[in-house]
């Protein structure tokens, strides 16, 4: 018998011989070593991951990927998907990998929640003619500000650290090892020219990624990579990370084989060891913990930057959120299930956790019923794909979205999750040089920073429609929403009223 | 007294058998019996808020003198003759003014002008937000407004053509606010007593005044002398704020086939 | 079809006073034909030496501008009325029946000390739609010292605003329309006219006068949701819909505030309250937050005005009332005082009047309310998001153009 069964392929590559102007280009770019070159034609072998590299990339069009009819007889519970996982497991013994958000079919909150518009009543804003703002901060709130005796503001008294961003939106953390040099360059330099913040990941920073540091927010995790006294000192907020929504509860694993040069200085390991994220921070075993490791970072950051903590939403998440802002949290993050990683186990990733939608909304009332709201600044992420996402997670509570997949897809990513392997085609989650150079800085940037400018304007023709000219107005607005999906139940929690349901 | 006269004079004032002004309705529909009649000349005494006096009004002879304070819709849909106010106007006078003229010996309130496309408007005074909201020119034909004091913010919003003039008398600094001509595609705004760029709203700029401005600017003077009997310092430098383009936002939408 | 509501107001209640019909508001405009577009009238007169003003001058202002309104609320606050019990605060409450009132009564007995009580005059017009509420008022003091005001841990005032929210929220049928010092509301469904006739309120007089005629679009029209809405000595006229409704009840609730009303216009009386008597800001600081300038407006600010506009901004980010609006804040402490305050926008109408003599200060949503009541006012319009204030005693403090913090920052 043979010990590996054969897992039938997923995709069929069709080359065009009568298109085909044998360039051999698809060949070079494909990383994954499906395409050769044999009796002057272009030959498929196995193996395509439908990146779409060679198909964008071929000049004459020559090339089609599809996914192949499954070969599986049908059964409705056994999915092709599941027998493939089977399959594989029984031929290596290990534990499946996958990367990417969760690809399993929960439901997706967000299309079954609609906005609401201004007609009569209100006057809606046109955006372009009059001022629609987005500006959006980051950081503790006082709650009140300080009146002396003589009735005076005392201003001294009443602020806070507190970060400033052009637009509601934090490009998340993804380090440096996940992702290459250029593609961390390019989202870094996006955020700068938005002016908007950007996550280290835990990796540390780039000797040549300081200059951006106004524009970065430092992660503290289990590993502590790269984390220096100078490093903290010099970004404009720091974050703790317990966890994130694609693992919750896992913790981070970065293979010998891409801890190269670059990314030995940065997280500051020997060349080609393993980099390992404990699964808990070995200092925070309980909320108490969590509150020394925050005043430890303000205390060495002098109370001059805001410090936050980002964890993957969970059941309980409204009560762990609201004892992380007891603990002195600035800002809180809170990672929803479908939220992306560069690898992960595939059962937690498809398995644990909670959407975003509906974490965003307990978080957001918790804090309400806490009367903790108004102190803290509440971060959303987990598969904010669109502006429409962006939107509706403002409106379930967020203050700020977090993104990190559709940056990527803007810089060339096309979602094949499988950047575990290291291979990605597109230069983006990969450390070997040859594929990482092909990011071109400066264009990737162009694109981060279209995508988001555009996101923005999409932002602002929604909030002017509902008539609202500051996105501030509409953080935690679930009055502007109605559900339209099949479960009542879930508009309950997410305590959104339902189409058709009127205003009082 | 003849049926003649007592036509030409309406009290649109506090009316003892019912114990409140003269009903709009009532109002408007005695105007219109008067302009049907073939007057061209008719007093209203003691206008207290009664709306859209005057409305659609076509007779280009006509002419109607208000003593107290229209409401809202003064003149609305004019489409000729004279309307003269000894008071103040509230809002939206002149609400899509075809022809004709209104004189307003006094203040207009916001959105003054609202989607004129000709005629001529005259406030002696002062005036609200969003004066001259969307007026336009087709075919050679558009609005002219004169404000004499200062006016809001959002001068000019949306202005598709026809011609702004706030000369700013007797105010200090400049006499327009903030986001003036914000998405003018069209048009002329000038600004007697000048404004600073951060005024202007996206889609408008400062451009040079050329000889045919200095006329127009001067021709509207001339009016606005006349009818309110004032003497305008035409000394004082006049600004001129244009579109940027006539289609400002063009880059904004991406209409790609995806 | 002619409807005359004094004459049929007068079949059905002949012991109402002569003096109605030569002031009654007769509608000739059947209300079917009335334009169904939505904004509510707004007005208000003060006096700024105190002296007192009938009721008959802000029914006038207020139905001059009867196209305003749909017949669904009314109602009027005056300042200044009771100065034989200007030290007791003034509930006073709409019962829906008589068992709600010998309820509240039973609540009240624990919490105050009741001075006096009396029933309001009310007058039902035959043209309103019935059932009329009880109308009562209870000049009261908090029942300091006790056990049980100290085991609550507050101060007088928040003491008051608990004893109304917890009456309102739990007690079916009664609800206390205002709880201020010196002052009272009086409100109801119906066209301005009409609740006027209703109280009769040209039987008081006050040094200040705020009312407001509703045209309700996204919230019931019901007699206690009418405006002026008040807590303590705080009334707020409201015209215009907030779209950051959801935001700015989060901060109210989250401070204590029950918001039982079904209308929007509930918060905006309550961020006053919070802002200002809890958190002490300035009138103009508190107004900034509720309209504030736009951030590249406030880049223009001298610095230390520009740091205290983005620490308002920043900090009370949640009372930011976005949306179209136009209100009128009345408060009685420390002195009778009007506030006028338009959207930064300035998206709802608001003008400004003082008579010749200076003594005389009117707000409204437009012009004629105030012509109609003052011929020779002088006329001004604050601008966008800027306040008018108004003190008896002390004049007209803003005009609503000045620079926004006028001593405000220590």
């Amino acid at each position: 018998m043979r010990p590996n069964i054969k897992i039938p392929e997923k995709y069929r590559v069709v080359i065009d011989n009568d298109a085909c102007i044998s360039c051999k280009r698809c060949i070079k770019e494909c990383s994954y070593g499906v395409l050769d070159f044999k009796d002057e034609k272009v030959k498929v072998k196995d193996g395509c991951v439908s990146c779409l590299r060679c198909v964008i990339e071929c000049p004459t069009s020559a090339i089609e990927v599809s996914e192949k009819p499954s070969q599986f007889a049908p059964h409705a519970v056994f999915s092709p998907e599941i027998r493939r996982s089977i399959i594989s497991q029984a031929n290596s013994g290990g534990v499946l990998l996958s990367s990417c958000g969760a690809n399993a079919e929960y439901m997706d909150i967000f299309n079954d929640i609609l906005l609401d518009a201004a007609q009569v009543t209100n006057p809606s804003i046109d955006p372009l003619r009059e001022p629609v703002e987005t500006k959006t901060y980051l950081g503790r709130r006082p709650g009140k500000v300080v009146v002396d005796e003589n009735g005076k503001i005392d201003l001294d008294a009443s602020e806070t650290p507190i970060v400033v961003m052009d637009m509601p939106i934090m490009i998340g953390h993804i380090s440096l090892g996940s992702i290459s040099y250029n593609a961390q360059a390019s989202l870094f330099r996006a955020a700068s020219e938005l002016n908007i913040i950007a996550g280290t990941g835990e990796g540390g920073l780039h000797a040549d990624f300081y200059p951006m540091a106004k524009n970065l927010c430092a992660e503290v995790a289990s590993g502590r990579f790269g984390v220096t006294s100078n490093y903290l000192r010099e970004v404009s907020c720091v974050d703790i990370k317990i966890g994130q929504g694609a693992k919750p509860g896992h913790g981070g694993h970065l293979p010998g084989e891409k801890v190269q040069k670059l990314i030995s200085e940065t997280r500051m390991i020997p060349l080609g060891t393993d980099a390992l994220s404990p699964y808990p921070h070995h200092d925070i075993y309980s909320i108490e913990d969590l509150q020394q490791l925050i005043s430890v970072l303000k205390e060495s950051t002098e109370y001059k930057v805001p410090v936050g903590v980002k964890i993957a939403a969970v059941h309980n998440v409204g009560a762990i959120a609201s004892g992380i802002v007891r603990a002195g949290a600035d800002f809180l993050t809170i990672d929803g299930l479908r939220g992306g990683t560069g690898s992960a186990p595939r059962v937690i990733r498809d398995h644990a956790g909670m959407p975003i939608e509906i974490a965003v909304s307990a978080v957001d009332q918790r804090l309400e019923q806490e009367g903790l709201r108004d102190k803290v600044t509440l971060c959303a992420s987990g598969s904010i794909r669109t502006a429409a996402d962006m939107i509706k997670c403002i409106a379930l509570g967020a203050d700020v979205v977090g993104v990190c997949t559709s940056a990527m897809v803007a810089m060339g990513c096309t979602v094949c999750q499988q950047c575990h392997r290291g291979a990605c085609s597109w230069g983006i989650a990969t450390q070997r040089p040859e594929l990482s150079s092909r990011i071109d800085i400066d264009i990737a940037t162009r694109r981060i920073v279209n995508m988001f400018h555009a996101w923005n304007e999409e932002l602002k023709e929604i909030l002017g429609a509902m008539g609202i000219d500051s996105v501030e107005s509409l953080v935690g607005n679930r009055d502007r929403l109605r559900y339209i999906g099949p479960n009542p139940r879930i508009a309950e929690i997410l305590d959104v009223k339902h189409s058709g349901e009127g205003w009082g | 007294m003849s049926k003649r006269s007592e036509n030409m004079m309406i009290d649109a004032g506090m009316r003892n058998d019912l114990g409140h002004p003269l009903d709009y309705r009532e109002l408007n529909r005695r105007i219109r019996e008067v302009i049907a009649s073939g007057e061209d000349r008719l007093v209203l005494m003691n206008v207290m808020g009664q709306r859209y006096i005057a409305s659609a009004t076509s007779n280009p002879r006509m002419r109607i003198e208000i003593h107290g304070t229209p409401g809202n819709d003064l003149g609305a849909f004019l489409n000729g003759g004279v309307i003269e106010v000894f008071g103040n106007a509230q809002d939206v006078t002149a609400n899509t003014m075809n022809d004709g003229r209104i004189i307003v010996h006094g203040n207009s309130g916001d959105i003054t002008g609202l989607a004129a496309r000709g005629g001529t408007l005259l406030v002696k005074g002062n005036s609200g937000y969003r004066v001259g909201i969307h007026i336009k020119e087709f075919e050679g034909k558009g609005p002219n407004l004169v404000i004499g004091g200062y006016v809001n913010d959002y001068l000019g919003e949306y202005m598709a053509g026809g011609t702004i003039l706030v000369l700013g008398l007797e105010v200090e600094g400049s006499p327009v606010g903030l986001h003036v001509g914000a998405g003018m595609h069209g048009g002329r705004i000038y600004v007697r007593g000048g404004l600073e760029k951060h005024q202007l709203g996206p889609a408008a700029c400062l451009a040079d005044m050329d000889e045919k401005d200095e006329k127009v600017v001067s021709n509207l003077i001339d009016q606005y002398e006349q009818a309110f009997n004032i003497k305008v310092d035409r000394s004082v430098p006049v600004s001129k704020v244009m579109p940027l383009d006539s289609r400002p936002f063009r880059g904004h939408y991406d209409s790609t086939t995806i | 079809m002619e409807h005359d509501y004094y004459r049929s107001a007068a079949l059905s209640l002949p012991e109402a006073p002569r003096v109605f019909a030569e002031q009654s508001y007769v509608v000739d405009i059947p209300d079917q034909h009335k334009p169904r577009m939505g904004s509510c009238g707004i007005a208000g007169c003060i006096n700024i030496d105190g002296s007192l003003i009938s009721g008959a001058k802000i029914e006038k202002m207020i139905t001059t501008m009867s196209e305003r309104e749909n017949g669904l609320g009314s109602g009027f606050v005056a300042y200044g009325l009771f100065p034989d019990f200007a030290e007791e605060y003034c509930m006073q409450f709409l019962f829906e029946s008589e068992e709600a009132q010998e309820l509240t009564e039973e609540v009240l007995g624990n919490w105050v000390y009741m001075i006096k009580d009396e029933k309001v005059p009310t007058y039902p017009q035959r043209s309103m739609n019935p059932p009329f509420p009880l109308v009562w008022r209870y000049f009261v003091r908090p029942k300091k010292g006790t056990e049980a005001y100290i085991r609550t841990g507050l101060s007088e005032e928040d003491y008051m605003v608990r004893l109304v929210m917890s009456i309102n929220d739990a007690v079916p049928g009664s609800h206390c329309v205002s709880s201020g010092k010196d002052m009272a509301v009086f409100k109801g469904s119906g066209y301005a006219r009409e609740i006027a006739k209703f109280y009769d309120i040209q039987r008081y007089k006050g040094s200040m006068w705020l009312s407001h005629s509703r045209f309700p679009t996204n919230s019931p029209g019901w007699w206690a949701g009418s405006h002026p809405i008040s807590i303590l000595d705080w009334s707020v006229c409201h015209n215009g819909e907030i779209t950051s409704y959801g935001v700015n009840r989060k901060l109210v609730e989250m401070a204590g505030y029950k918001c039982t009303l079904l209308t929007d216009s509930e918060v905006v009386t309550y961020l006053w309250d919070l802002m200002v008597r809890r958190h002490r800001l300035p009138v103009t600081a508190a107004a900034f937050a509720m309209a504030p300038w736009y951030y590249r407006d406030i880049e223009r600010l001298p610095d230390e005005e520009r740091r205290l506009a983005n620490q308002l901004r920043i900090t009370y980010k949640e009372a930011f009332l976005n949306g179209p609006f136009s209100i009128l804040v009345g408060r009685s402490e420390p002195a009778v005082t009007m506030i006028a305050l338009a959207d930064r926008k300035k998206l709802r109408p608001l003008v400004m009047g003082v008579s010749d003599d200076g003594n005389s200060v009117y707000a409204a949503s437009e012009e004629c309310a105030i012509k109609s009541v003052q011929g020779d006012a002088s006329i001004w319009a604050t601008r966008a998001g800027n306040p008018a204030i108004v003190k008896v005693g002390e004049g007209i403090v803003r005009r609503g153009t000045e620079a926004p913090f006028l001593g405000a920052i220590g």
